[in-house]
């Protein structure tokens, strides 16, 4: 008998090295190559297959090393990531100049899949390219990149001359782990001692509870160290992302409010806290009826969900400009727009992770290394629940392997840092996919009605809208959705009379926070589609009808703000209209044709506001010169967005060297100042604007110690920077000097009146998107062919990393408007819970304009949100105008879409 | 949690018959399902049967009467096989399993056991006629798919058995066989509704045999005995479609679930068929 298991040790061939290791051959190998051979390369981002992270080469095929046990290879090859081999480098080569990597989670698994393909197939077809990577997922790039450095690896790409870095290719600057496996996320390190934590979660969607004897349990369990409970949090167990709102538990008191919250986390050695079977614990569970969606809240079914607040309703949203019964009543042409959506999860392919330490000086401190969006905000949350000075906390961002609005709540820090400080020893932990998706925050489901009224030509009159958002749980970032949407409701449009209502409902659902567009991506469907309804009654054309009603600069918003300049819609649709009436043609010559399958064409704007609403959102930098050189120190966290690129990008033109001089310190709140979150689409503008105004600092100063005049031509060479002007050459040793430029910028906005006038964003991004789809009209099946995208960013400061954005930004929306639901213990998985792959990706075509915003960095403002905003309204326009029906119930799932075109079909029969 | 890891079918029939195990063949299964249970804190009681070390359970081979298609075949291993036509749909199917990942480890007979009520192997493999080979100590027994397959998540494997291999009567004429899969991406997806169909016409073009079978539509894929039934001597042709419309539906119990609802399965698999019966009639292949 051949009991592998008895064997302590298994041997293992990794990347042509033997490995005699002492592992448990039932352990999969995803654990056995990270935990015990130190290959964090490759990644886990479900443990079940579905996400392609941990994609690794047994005998040059590729399969997921979650799903294989380590006793099964042994005595076969396997190759990771970090193996040596030129097909392999010339993949990481090509993914990093072609920008295929953004937060780079995905890369290890996409270029081992793409390993597998050149071995056998060195020229593949883009056909192929897509079936050998249809396995691995990624929620960044929209894979447009990926595709292509697949195809081209081993062919040269453009690489930007030195000196004018803004506006050009320069590939990312931290893209270089990334794409060698060696980048570390919250996963990845850990100090050697470190304790395991795992949370102990409420399987009821509401329930009371009350915990029996936890010193007896833990007795009887050896290795389990401690048992947190709410007893254990040291100062407030309350916290929230608001100062006057703090309503989420750290650990819940006795009653939770969605499935997944919180109760308990067991600490100790990793092997007996993943022994415990948690349905032994002495929990007395009392579930009750909760209240799973807006019809149920709304009803308060099972009682308020919190105290204080007896209808449910967290928060409330208005914008009131003109007088709109009046618009109406003068209006040619009324029509509506409604819509409802479903919980979107975010699906960064990495689970939240991290370790904390605690660190005993004079004053003891926490140190907490995590992935995260927010390290300032973490620090002061994390204070709070500690008991602590702020100054006592340490936030370490590592690598974020996607965020998109999801970690930029507290996820692992609370528990890991209570752990760390009442054991003394180290603690990690990284929360498994399905608990990932049951604790961390959504998209709002919402319900939403908007009605339109239009004059003969089709100028907006009036526009009245009413949204519910169903913030779950908790309000997370529920208010700030409830005040961001009236704001933008209109869509980029001129309307002279508005009312605009939002409500935040609590729910039992899980809760829903902050999310690539704060609720703006669901109202501009329900807004757009009103649009399309009259343009169809007046029988215009639907790019024209937007044309007429854009938003130009001088126009006022409906909040009364005028917006002086960078306003490029128009010029957005100038640049969509020959591709719009093309597709139009096609779309038709499709039709004539007849058959099951129905083509269709659809349009989506957007405008979205660039930093926090009517709030001072500051950001400051600090760039050095000392004995390390140029070093720009930030504390915006680059999500995998890029913006330790552009802001390298930035500096350097500003301080006039090449981009390769300048080098970073990130993120650390003990190293850098505060840059305020990354979210709201603010980094480029707001930290852009900062680092602009630092670099420009030092160089005043450089050139002051140098006396040199303002146009003096900086050079680092060597251990000196030289400054050279004329005849003037002087040489600053860098072991000698000490020079310091700070810049900082906060975006001016004034606060909204009770009608929700007065100037809530700087500048806003701008941009418009058609779509192309055929629907099978037996099946209900969608299939989006072709996007073109025009965006306003005011300056292109990377053009490969703005693509990028956008690419990425279309997949999201497409999956919001295709095929994301996230229904609580029943899609709290990868497998379940279906984003895009690479073969549901169109093909997209984008169109950069470029309409300068004075106050921004070189003219630039963001793209981060306003890339996915538009996507959905073009897509499920694309759909109404094939089926000639509209859908109102997104995700447009097969069997929704034949149940739209079943009723229509009635509706005209009768 | 232990693992086992035999070397030969002896060995490992003497460990299923001594104590509970969990079989592992290409564990595109039990791990996920392990994944969820890790994640709700429940860790896994049974140790793990690795048969993949079992070389005599390999590969995919001609027979006198058919073919022989080892428990440690993957999805894989299918699609490499040089197999008649009427295997086409079963390629088919095998290049829709997951991605390239799970082609490479998920097994055939590892998709039978499992008895998930999506799985893509049963439509195929029903039409196909296949019969499973249990062993065990005590017996080797063959059994049809229908006999094996019982319900969701049920199958007839005694707690004793291993399953050895899939026995396939080579396929009537030299018909291409078809597989329809309707999910809601493309890549990693589930079945909503699944279809086989091998349909053969005479000289005349009338239909001389049909077999079909639907998948996801039903605690476990079925024949549709009945449109078989009626078909045979039939032309395609619009005719058809209050015929499938008739037959189809009452052959299916399905569930509403995320993927979809039960009306919506109903008549997604009405679609499929009549779609599938039509391209038997002209070769073409549907969007
Ligand atoms: C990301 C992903 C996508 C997937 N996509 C699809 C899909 O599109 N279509 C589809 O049908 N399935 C899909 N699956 C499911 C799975 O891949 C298949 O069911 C696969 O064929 C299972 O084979 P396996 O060898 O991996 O089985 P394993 O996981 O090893 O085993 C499955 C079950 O069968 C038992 N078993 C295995 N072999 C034997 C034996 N010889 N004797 C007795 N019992 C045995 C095991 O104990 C277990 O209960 C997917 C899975 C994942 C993770
Ligand atoms: S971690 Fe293995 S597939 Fe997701
Ligand atoms: S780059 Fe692919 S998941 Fe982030």
């Amino acid at each position: 008998m051949n009991d592998v298991s008895a064997r302590p040790r298994l041997q293992l061939a990794v990347n042509g090295e033997r490995h005699d290791i002492p592992a448990p051959a039932e352990e999969r190998l995803s654990r056995i190559l990270r935990d015990r051979l130190g290959l964090t390369g490759t990644k886990v981002g479900c443990d079940a297959g579905d996400c392609g992270a941990c994609t690794v080469l047994v005998d040059g095929e590729q399969v997921c090393a979650c799903l294989v046990a380590g006793g099964q290879v042994v005595g076969r090859e396997v190759l990771t990531v970090e193996a040596r081999d030129p097909v392999l480098d010339r993949l990481k080569e090509s993914f990093l100049t072609r920008g295929a990597a953004q937060c780079g989670i995905c890369t290890p698994g996409m270029l081992m899949a793409a390993r597998a393909l050149l071995e056998s197939t060195p020229a593949p077809s883009r056909a192929q390219v897509e079936d050998a990577l249809g396995g691995v997922l990624c929620r960044c790039t929209g894979y447009v990149k990926i595709v292509e450095a697949v195809l081209e690896a081993g062919t040269i790409s453009e690489i930007p001359a030195a000196g004018e870095a803004v506006g050009g290719r320069l590939a990312k600057v931290d893209g270089a782990g990334k794409v060698a496996g060696t980048e570390a996320f919250g996963a990845d390190r850990a100090p050697a001692d470190a304790l395991w934590l795992r949370v102990v979660r409420s399987p009821h969607d509401r329930a009371r509870f009350t915990v029996g004897d936890l010193d007896g349990f833990l007795r009887a369990h050896p290795g389990l160290e401690r048992i947190l409970s709410v007893a254990d949090v040291p100062g407030s167990n309350a916290h929230g992302v608001y100062p006057d709102l703090k309503d989420q538990q750290v650990l819940a008191d006795g009653l939770v409010r969605h499935r997944g919250e919180a109760v308990l986390a067991l600490v100790g050695a990793r092997e007996a806290v993943e022994a415990i079977d948690v349905d032994r614990l002495p929990i007395d569970w009392r579930p009750e009826t909760p209240a799973l969606g807006l019809a149920a809240a709304l009803a308060v079914r099972g009682g308020p969900v919190h105290e204080g607040h007896a209808d449910n309703v967290l928060a409330r949203g208005r914008l009131v400009k003109g007088d709109v019964e009046a618009g109406f009543a003068g209006a040619a042409a009324i029509a509506e727009g409604r819509v409802e959506t479903a919980f979107v999860e975010h699906a960064y392919i990495e689970p939240e992770a991290g370790f904390a330490v605690r660190v005993d000086g004079a004053v003891p401190e926490i140190h907490i290394t995590a992935c995260t969006q927010s390290p300032y905000m973490d620090r002061d949350s994390v204070a709070g629940i500690m008991g602590l000075a702020p100054e006592q906390v340490r936030i370490i961002p590592t690598a974020c392997g996607g965020g998109f609005g999801g970690k930029l709540d507290l996820s692992v820090q609370p528990l890991l840092a209570i752990a760390a400080w009442l054991t003394g020893r180290p603690v990690r932990c990284a929360w498994t996919r399905p608990e990932s998706m049951a604790a961390s925050p959504k998209r709002h489901p919402t319900r939403i009605r908007a009605r339109l009224g239009v004059d003969g030509e089709g100028r907006m009159q009036a526009f009245d809208f009413e949204g519910d958002f169903d913030t779950g749980a908790y309000a997370s970032w529920g208010p700030t959705v409830t005040g961001r949407v009236p704001v933008h409701a209109t869509g980029p449009y001129r309307v002279a009379h508005v009312r605009n209502l939002t409500r935040g409902i609590y729910s039992n659902g899980p809760p829903a926070g902050a999310f690539r567009g704060f609720g703006v991506p669901q109202a501009a469907i329900a807004q757009e589609a009103a649009l399309d309804a009259v343009a169809a009654e007046l029988g215009l054309d639907r790019l024209e009808i937007r044309r007429r009603n854009a938003l130009r600069a001088g126009d006022e918003t409906s909040s009364g703000q005028v917006l002086s300049a960078s306003c490029g819609l128009v010029a957005c649709l100038d640049a969509l209209a020959p591709g719009w009436q093309a597709m139009l043609a096609r779309v038709d010559a499709a039709n004539a044709a007849g058959g099951a399958i129905r083509h269709g064409a659809g349009i989506g704007c957007m405008w979205y506001g660039c930093g926090n609403t009517s709030m001072s959102n500051p950001s400051i930098m600090r760039v050095t010169l000392d004995a390390a050189g140029i070093t720009l120190h930030s504390g915006a966290v680059d999500i995998g967005q890029g913006v330790n690129t552009i802001l390298t990008q930035i500096v350097a033109d500003a301080l006039r060297l090449p981009a390769g001089a300048i080098a970073m310190v990130t993120g650390d709140t003990g190293l850098t100042a505060d840059a305020g979150k990354t979210s709201a689409s603010r980094q480029t503008f707001i930290s852009g604007k900062a680092a602009e105004l630092a670099a420009l600092d030092l160089r005043r100063r450089i050139l002051s110690q140098a006396n040199a005049g303002a146009d003096a031509t900086l050079r680092l060479d060597g251990a000196a920077l030289m400054v050279e002007e004329g005849e003037l050459r002087r040489a600053l040793p860098l072991d000698e000097i000490r020079l310091e430029g700070a810049g900082s910028f906060d975006p001016p906005t004034t606060a909204l009146d009770a009608d929700g006038q007065g100037v809530p964003y700087a500048t806003y991004g701008f941009a418009a998107q058609i779509a192309e789809v055929s629907v099978d009209r037996e099946l209900g099946t969608v299939k989006v062919h072709r996007i073109a995208a025009a965006h306003d960013v005011g300056r292109t400061v990377n053009p490969t990393q703005v693509e990028g954005q956008i690419q990425g930004g279309i997949a999201q929306g497409l999956g919001l408007a295709l095929m994301e639901e996230y229904l609580p213990g029943r899609t709290e998985n990868l497998h379940d819970y279906l984003i895009p792959t690479v073969g549901d990706m169109p093909e997209i075509e984008i169109h950069l304009i470029e309409d300068p915003e004075p106050l921004g960095p070189s003219g630039a403002k963001g793209i981060g949100e306003p890339a996915l905003i538009p996507t959905a309204p073009a897509i499920l326009g694309a759909i109404a105008h094939a089926i000639g029906a509209p859908i109102t119930r997104v995700p447009a799932l097969p069997h929704r879409v034949l149940e739209t075109i079943r009723r229509a079909e009635q509706e005209r029969a009768t | 949690m232990t693992m086992f890891r035999p070397e030969n079918l002896d060995d490992a029939l003497a460990l299923r018959a001594e104590r509970e195990v969990l079989p592992l063949a290409g564990g595109t299964d039990v791990f996920p399902a392990r994944a969820v249970d890790e994640a709700w804190g429940r860790p896994a009681a049974l140790p793990l049967l690795d048969l993949s070390g079992l070389f005599e359970l390999r590969g995919i081979a001609e027979t006198d009467d058919g073919y022989r298609v080892g428990t440690l075949a993957t999805w894989s291993d299918v699609i490499r096989a040089e197999l008649p036509a009427g295997f086409d749909g079963l390629k088919q199917a095998a290049r829709e399993v997951g991605g390239h990942q799970i082609q490479n480890r998920g097994t055939l007979v590892g998709n039978l056991c499992n008895a998930s009520p999506a799985a893509d192997g049963l439509p195929m493999l029903l039409l196909l006629e296949a019969e499973i080979e249990l062993a065990s100590r005590r017996r080797r027994r063959r059994l049809l798919l229908d006999e094996f397959v019982t319900g969701n998540r049920r199958t007839t494997l005694a707690p004793d058995e291993l399953a050895v291999a899939l026995h396939i009567p080579r396929p009537p004429g030299d018909v291409p066989s078809r597989f329809l899969k309707l999910g809601s991406r493309h890549y990693l997806v589930i079945s909503i509704a699944a279809v086989a169909g091998l349909v053969a016409l005479d000289g005349a073009g009338a239909i001389a045999t049909a077999r079909i079978a639907v998948g996801a539509c039903s605690p476990v894929a079925c024949r549709l005995t009945a449109l078989e039934a009626a078909l045979v001597g039939r032309h395609i042709d619009g005719g058809l479609v209050p015929l499938v419309a008739e037959t189809v539906p009452p052959a299916l119990s399905p569930i509403d679930d995320a993927r979809g609802s039960a009306d919506y399965r109903r008549e997604a698999a009405c679609v499929l068929v009549r779609r599938l019966l039509m391209e038997s009639h002209s070769g073409r292949v549907a969007a």
